[in-house]
């Protein structure tokens, strides 16, 4: 039998063996993907007696004037932007005094993964209490040391309820972010660092100069998942604020809900879906593909 | 002008973990002392604390007059080579060689012209827009060596830096290293484990062991006269043969034959002879000192054969000696001379050499002496 042949005959039971998980791949992505964006082309709503009727792309089209929607797609990204900075800051920091070595070190750096590990509709509902106005401990501590008179609304006041969020969710996965940076700072090797610093560099410089760019893959790794994440947050907003107050916390993935479940109009909640799965798919290609050139240009290999 | 001298030198990492115990020494403009010792004595430590990357326990770090005790590594105007290059993976070969002067704030067109010349002068010109990850070991090695050179330091200091080339380009870049730092003339402190290396590239060569240092010395007196039965062991290969001998009424006892002992410092019961195995000569007949043996063992060796030999009368002791490959002596009895001026003879308990008559130090040379050890 010939070189060519083998190969043939190898790629053919390659097929063969991932049939079953491309069929299972179509089956759970391609499946609704694509039955999302052919209900986007009906309307069937309460109007229609929640019979399909072909609409053509007048869903797109209304989707275009809907201000509620360009109001959610604003709050989303407020949400994502802040948070995102706030826990690569933050974890950055938290991977730093991570990396070094000290007593303890083990059991910090389990008990820092906790709140990642919880679910977020129960931290939700804690947090919810630590904000509320009556009996929560933000407003007591702030009362105590004397920033407030009397209590505040928190989740009730748009620009307030929206920090509030932003607190619980940094708070709940900057341990995530940490975690990610300090594998990566582990993987860098101590004798760069001695190397720069007789080259005369203040660890400053060091930080900026070997462990930032070096940390590149890492950064964007955590950026993408969070980004992901973060977009498409709904239990959080749900259960802390359900989008008040007047919207002003409304995430897409909660206008979404809304639009589906409450005024049951699914021809165009599949039009929603289908705009935000796409302006998602474009962020996580892009980052990607700046994942894809770090890579090459961090080690100079491949 | 510097001299960069160790006072002193101590350090401690955990009460049993002392892999710098009490070094003193000096190394002036244009020497090139080799730190040379087994794995783990300490070399790199002691190197590490030169450079300011480790704190002494004990005793100062000076260049000049100037204690750097307390000097970051930044500031000590020291270049450094590390085992591993530990070149940035991120930055370009130009990058790598440049950062120490970007630090410094160097004009950029003097940056360019600086790398461009040390890069001409190790031929690594067109590797400049590579990353480190697309060089070979030898290509990195030398663009370790420019991150070096284009600092002109005061104190160029290295930590095996061929370790990691394979044989045959670990000979070409060590000559190119000698021609290299002989044109620097600044104080070199090289570390290394391999004798060769420290054979020939230093003017100095201190042999280290468990921190201490056990002889400061030019190679050539490390060669022919260790100072104790360590150096002795530990230089030159194939090893030298170190045999613990009985002594008889100023001979020492080997098999059947008697050797007689010089003027030892001390008259023992018991001694090491040492001799190396290119000292041991087939006996033609006038050869006052012979012994007799049976060869049981010869590796052909190219130019010379290594044979292994009981010698008569006691079959425990083995010598090792450098023959002409001509013929092939397994299995054959050979009659060896024992040169007494090329033998060396070490007290049993300390391992010290015992026959220091022959010592004769040349007057500009530094003495080999116990005062650089400290026990
Ligand atoms: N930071 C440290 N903490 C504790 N012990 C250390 C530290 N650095 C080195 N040592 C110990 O000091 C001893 C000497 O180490 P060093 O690296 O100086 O050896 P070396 O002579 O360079 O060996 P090699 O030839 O293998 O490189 C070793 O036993 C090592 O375990
Ligand atoms: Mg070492």
């Amino acid at each position: 039998m010939t070189q060519d042949a083998i190969r043939q005959r190898e790629r053919r039971v390659g097929w063969w063996l991932i049939t079953p998980a491309l069929l299972v791949l179509l089956l759970v992505f391609a499946y609704p993907i694509g039955r999302a964006f052919w209900l986007s082309l009906f309307e069937q709503n309460l109007g229609t007696e929640l019979t399909a009727e072909f609409n053509g792309l007048g869903n797109y089209a209304r989707l275009f004037g809907d201000g509620r929607f360009w109001r959610s797609l604003w709050n989303t990204s407020v949400f994502t932007l802040v948070s995102i900075v706030l826990e690569l800051v933050l974890g950055m920091a938290i991977a730093l005094v991570l990396d070094k070595s000290f007593r303890g070190r083990g059991l910090v750096r389990t008990a820092a993964l906790i709140p990642w590990a919880l679910p977020t509709a129960v931290m939700g509902l804690a947090w919810a209490w630590i904000f509320n106005d009556q009996f929560g401990v933000v407003n007591d501590i702030l009362g105590r040391i004397g920033l407030i008179s009397e209590p505040i609304t928190w989740l009730g006041d748009p620009f307030r309820a929206m920090l509030a969020l932003i607190i619980a969710d940094v708070w709940k996965t900057t341990p995530f972010i940490a975690i990610i940076l300090l594998a990566g700072l582990q993987s860098i090797s101590s004798d760069l660092y001695e190397a720069h610093s007789i080259d005369g560099a203040n660890p400053v410089q060091s930080f900026f100069q070997i462990t930032l760019p070096l940390l590149a893959p890492q950064i964007l790794i955590a950026l993408l998942f969070r980004f992901a994440q973060a977009f498409g947050i709904f239990d959080l907003v749900q259960v802390m604020t359900g989008g008040g107050p007047a919207g002003a916390t409304e995430v897409v993935s909660i206008y979404i809900y809304a639009t589906v479940r409450r005024y049951l109009d699914f021809g165009y909640g599949a039009a929603l879906v289908v705009v935000t799965f796409l302006l998602l798919i474009i962020a996580v290609a892009i980052v990607g593909y700046l994942l894809s050139k770090t890579r090459i240009n961090v080690t100079g290999e491949r | 002008m510097a001299t960069l001298s160790l006072e002193n030198l101590r350090k401690q990492f955990a009460p049993k973990v002392v892999p710098v115990k009490d070094i003193t020494l000096t190394v002036k403009d244009g020497e090139f002392l080799t730190l040379l010792g087994p794995s783990g004595c300490g070399k790199s430590t002691l190197l590490r604390l030169i450079a300011g990357l480790e704190t002494p326990t004990k005793g100062t770090v000076k260049v000049g007059e100037k204690n750097l005790n307390k000097v970051p590594p930044g500031d000590r105007d020291m270049a450094m080579v590390f085992q591993s290059y530990a070149l940035y993976p991120h930055m370009t070969v130009a990058e790598n060689i440049g950062a120490s002067l970007k630090l410094r704030k160097t004009p950029t067109d003097e940056i360019k012209h600086r790398v461009g010349e040390v890069a001409h002068r190790l031929g690594i010109e067109h590797l400049l827009d590579r990353k480190p990850g697309q060089l070979s070991g030898g290509q990195r090695q030398r663009v370790a060596l420019a991150r070096a050179l284009v600092r002109n330091p005061d104190v160029f200091l290295l930590d095996e830096p061929l370790s990691n080339l394979d044989a045959l380009l670990r000979e070409q870049v060590r000559a190119d290293l000698k021609q290299l730092f002989r044109s620097q003339n600044k104080p070199v402190v090289y570390v290394t484990h391999d004798q060769t290396e420290a054979m020939t590239l230093s003017s100095k060569v201190a042999v280290l062991k468990d921190g201490v240092v056990q002889q400061l010395d030019s190679p050539d007196r490390i060669y022919t006269h260790p100072s104790n039965q360590f150096v002795a062991g530990f230089v030159g290969s194939p090893q030298m043969n170190l045999i613990t001998l009985r002594c008889e009424n100023n001979h020492a006892i080997m098999g059947d034959f008697k050797l007689k002992l010089p003027n030892l410092t001390r008259n023992p019961s018991k001694v090491v002879m040492g001799i190396r195995p290119e000292d041991l000569a087939v006996a033609s007949s006038e050869d006052a000192q012979t012994i007799q043996g049976k060869v049981f063992l010869s590796e052909q060796l190219g130019r010379e054969e290594l044979i292994s030999l009981n010698v008569h009368g006691s079959e425990d002791i083995v010598l090792r000696s450098l023959v002409p490959s001509d013929h092939d002596w397994e299995g054959d009895a050979i009659t060896l001379m024992i040169p007494p001026h090329k033998t060396h003879w070490f007290d049993i308990e300390t391992g010290e050499r015992l026959n220091r008559e022959d010592y004769s130090p040349p007057v500009d040379s530094v003495p080999a002496t116990a005062q650089n050890r400290a026990e």
